[in-house]
């Protein structure tokens, strides 16, 4: 009989994790890293875009739809329609709330980071070098006039 | 609602992050009630009041770090309140020389 080195390696690298309560099966892990690869951008979120059912998944959706990312670039997973991915995605990311973000299987963050980035410029300067929105010509705003809406 | 007395959990997210990061200033407001509607909180009975939370902190801990792993830091110091009932940390994380660069 040969030991299971492999599998008992793995779980020593999982427990190492900080939110790895559980041990994510190597399917499941899968279906998330599938997942993550079926859009450039992927949100994992809490409702669907139409029907948030939390503010902050809301306000991740309000914030990608004023940067004009557009639908066909974008996909989003309702953990609440689904348990094994709300505890899973939350492993697989080692970050422990919903929504979180991914742009070109890169995880970006949550919701505080994604209103920051935001509010920076980072993401729209970040979206336009995925070639994700094109680069904007601020065409709406009239000359002299800088919309600014800081809080 | 009365935020005056911090309950048990909030108590115990300053405790464990005044120890992590030695905060200059550190903020924690308790949202709970704002979120007690929620699918996932109706389905605990409206949460136990102490789900939600904002916390603010300015710390030079935090220098030379992005956000990313700021809120690592904060999350891992907090995982075992994550994982007993914590549900959602709106977290504002700056350093000393941030904060003084802009006042917002």
């Amino acid at each position: 009989m040969f030991r299971p080195a492999l599998r008992s390696s793995y779980a020593l690298i999982r427990s190492a994790a900080p939110f790895a309560h559980r041990h994510l099966t190597n399917e499941a892990r899968s279906a998330i890293q599938k997942a993550i690869n079926s859009s450039p951008v992927v949100l994992f979120m809490k409702g669907t875009p139409q029907l948030p059912e939390c503010g902050f998944s809301r306000a991740v959706v309000q914030v990608l739809d004023l940067h004009g990312v557009p639908p066909e670039k974008m996909q989003t997973y309702n953990v609440l329609a689904d348990q094994e991915l709300r505890s899973g995605i939350k492993e697989f990311s080692e970050w422990p709330t919903i929504p979180q973000v991914y742009v070109n299987g890169e995880f970006l963050g949550g919701c505080d980071i994604l209103l920051g980035m935001h509010q920076s410029g980072e993401l729209e300067d970040l979206l336009v070098k995925h070639k994700i929105i094109s680069e904007e010509l601020p065409t709406e705003t009239p000359q002299g006039q800088t919309k600014v809406s800081e809080s | 609602m009365d935020t005056a007395t911090p309950g048990p959990l909030e108590t115990s997210i300053r405790e464990k992050l005044v120890q992590l990061v030695q905060p200059a200033s550190i903020t924690i407001s308790n949202d709970s009630w704002q979120h007690r509607h929620h699918a996932p909180m109706r389905a605990q009975g409206g949460g136990n009041g102490e789900t939600h939370f904002s916390v603010q902190i300015v710390s030079d801990a935090f220098k030379g770090k992005t956000t990313m792993q700021r809120h690592r830091m904060v999350f891992s110091a907090l995982s075992e309140e994550l994982s007993q009932g914590l549900h959602s940390l709106s977290l504002k994380t700056k350093t000393t020389d941030e904060v003084e660069g802009s006042e917002s």
